[in-house]
């Protein structure tokens, strides 16, 4: 599961509403529409700009705030490929599973990475490479059944492949 | 080893010892989701080829961010939650009910001992119950409506320890500002903030709701308080069910702790635009005010109002600021009506609306404009929360809300009150 892109940088502590602003969530669960809105607070151009398999960078607590699913899936809407941060709300982190969106932790990357570097992520390997400055990262590890999740598409894919979810099978 | 009471309720729900770290799967008590989000979790209910809901007696479905409807999106969102909720029986609770943390526990679905997951990141609200509750997104929230069960990682615990007298001015809000200004707003990032104290057990459910209500404001998971007599008396004719009454052991493990003197404590505010950007009132007083918000699932209880009603009896809001006041549940409201709170509140020049979130979700009743002031007594003030991303936001307690209403600036309430 390799994901190569390049990355568009954000601080630390971008929160949901910054994400993806209430005042749109209440209107419509039409992810395209709502997607046009996406970081529109903290950078004007990326929902124009962004491309399928771009890489968002990021510091601290990325995700705070609301539970709404609505931030992961207007990202993976946009076609962006991976979130690298140095920590995720854990709301966010468990929904971009949920949705299929690959998310990362890693606390050394974001200081030492640049918007518009290319970055490849490949998240069984834990291993993140800067292509643009030749540095390599870990990740922080991922369980196994997260990972699957991912390589399923998703929890819906999931159910819908296997008939249960995958979670309530490690358990027996 | 000791546990605490998050290591208790996981462990007897899934039926194992279980430690900080470990990966469990935990059959759910009950479940929540409201307009916000449940039409997401109707959508990918229907995704999966689901036919049946796993238990309807469980799951509470709410209508209240948005309520009644501005839109005609939204009142489509509404439209679907109520065909899906009549489609499975589900019981909906509709525009002016109230807000859904506010009608988990007054509707008899928190119990202490509980395992509750809400399509909300406020659900961890229910820990002043003694309840395991946390927040979901949802498509989880869809899987547990399937199946009845989710995975968790067991947290560790960080212990928050209040004793001491609150000073005359200082409210349960006053002390969580506090503690956030502590922790730091990922401070507890996917722990348990669990709550105790002689300043907590003195405080009433409705206090603790509000400790535990900004506690995923410091990135937890859940927050949780040990269940006594007042949760007994709060639930009493709510509910046939006894919930589980657990405490920590002595020797219980926490990954830190801090200790805060209430005596030492004074009115606090969390300045734009992050939750803990906390400073004292009086080091920032004096800043104009447009609007002022007495509401939300963290005061806009009963006792809130009380608090506001200290000072605005007999007094004005100042000409050129609105103060809308939104009490948290119909049962709030009927409440307020027969004390005489909503009369003194209208008298002093208060818009009071219907039960629900208001301007807190930024999509309604109160949306600021560029440039604007709100002082709110709910929990968050990021950018852009409640409307412009050039308004800004003061997160208060009931007192400092209604005095800075009075005088139109942010004030320290305890000018206002007996010392
Ligand atoms: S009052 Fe505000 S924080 Fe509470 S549930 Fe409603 S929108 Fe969320």
């Amino acid at each position: 599961m390799a994901i190569k892109g390049q990355v568009w940088k954000f601080g630390d502590s971008v929160s949901t509403d910054a994400i993806i602003s209430g005042k749109y969530k209440f209107k419509t669960i039409d992810l395209d529409e709502l997607a046009k809105h996406a970081m529109e607070t903290l950078s004007p151009d990326f929902a124009r700009l962004v491309k399928r398999g771009d890489i968002i960078v990021a510091g601290e607590n990325f995700g705070c705030g609301s539970s709404r699913e609505q931030a992961p899936l207007v990202l993976r809407q946009l076609g962006v490929g991976a979130i690298v941060a140095k920590s995720f709300a854990r709301i966010f982190y468990r929904n971009s599973f949920n949705v299929g969106l690959p998310v990362v932790e890693c606390r050394e990357l974001p200081d030492r990475t640049n918007q518009g570097d290319i970055l490849e992520v490949d998240l069984r390997k834990g291993s993140i490479l800067n292509l643009t400055t030749g540095e390599a990262f870990r990740a922080k590890p991922v369980p196994e059944f997260l990972l699957q999740m991912l390589e399923d598409g998703g929890l819906v894919e999931q159910y819908k492949k296997y008939g249960e979810f995958r979670w309530s099978m490690s358990s027996r | 080893m000791g546990k605490t009471i998050t290591e208790k309720i996981l462990g007897r729900a899934s039926g194992r010892d279980v430690s900080p770290g470990d990966l469990i799967v935990s059959p759910i008590d009950a479940c929540m989701a409201h307009d916000g989000t449940a039409p997401l979790a109707i959508r990918a209910f229907r995704e999966m080829g689901a036919k049946k809901v796993w238990d309807p007696s469980r799951i509470a479905l709410v209508i209240d961010h948005i309520a009644p409807s501005s839109s005609e999106g939204t009142s489509n969102l509404h439209v679907l939650m109520r065909q899906f909720a009549t489609d499975h029986g589900i019981k909906l609770f509709d525009v002016g009910e109230g807000i859904c943390h506010q009608i988990m526990p007054e509707k008899g679905y928190v119990l202490p001992g509980r395992v509750i997951v809400g399509a909300d990141s406020h659900t961890c609200t229910y820990g002043a119950f003694g309840a395991f509750s946390t927040g979901i997104g949802s498509t989880e929230l869809a899987a547990v409506m399937v199946s009845g069960k989710l995975w968790f990682r067991v947290p560790e615990s960080i212990r928050c320890l209040v004793n001491g007298r609150m000073p005359v001015g200082v409210l349960p809000k006053d002390v969580i500002l506090h503690i956030l200004g502590l922790i730091g707003a990922d401070g507890a990032t996917y722990k348990t903030v669990e709550f105790s104290g002689d300043a907590v057990r003195g405080m009433s459910v409705s206090g603790r709701m509000t400790l535990c209500n900004m506690v995923v404001e410091m990135g937890a998971k859940n927050g949780i308080v040990e269940p006594d007599e007042k949760v007994r008396e709060f639930l009493r004719g709510r509910t046939q069910a006894e919930g589980e009454y657990l405490k920590s052991d002595p020797d219980a493990e926490y990954s830190k702790v801090f200790e805060v003197s209430a005596e030492g404590l004074e009115p606090m505010v969390a300045c734009p635009s992050s939750v803990d950007n906390v400073r004292p009132v009086r080091e920032v007083e004096g800043i104009e005010v447009n609007q002022v918000f007495l509401g939300s699932c963290t005061n806009g209880r009963l006792e809130d109002l009380i608090e506001a009603a200290k000072i605005l009896k007999g007094r004005k809001v100042k000409e050129g600021v609105r103060m809308l006041v939104i009490p948290a549940s119909r049962e709030v409201y009927l409440e307020a009506m027969k004390m005489g709170l909503l009369q003194i509140l209208a008298e002093a020049g208060c818009s009071i609306y219907g039960p629900g979130c208001g301007p807190c979700p930024g999509g309604h009743l109160g949306v600021l404009g560029q440039g604007e002031v709100c002082v709110s007594t709910s929990n968050r003030n990021f950018v852009g929360r409640m409307g412009s991303k050039e308004s800004q936001i003061y997160l208060v307690s009931p007192l400092t809300a209604a005095a800075s209403a009075v005088t139109g600036e942010l004030t320290d309430p305890r000018k206002f009150v007996e010392v």
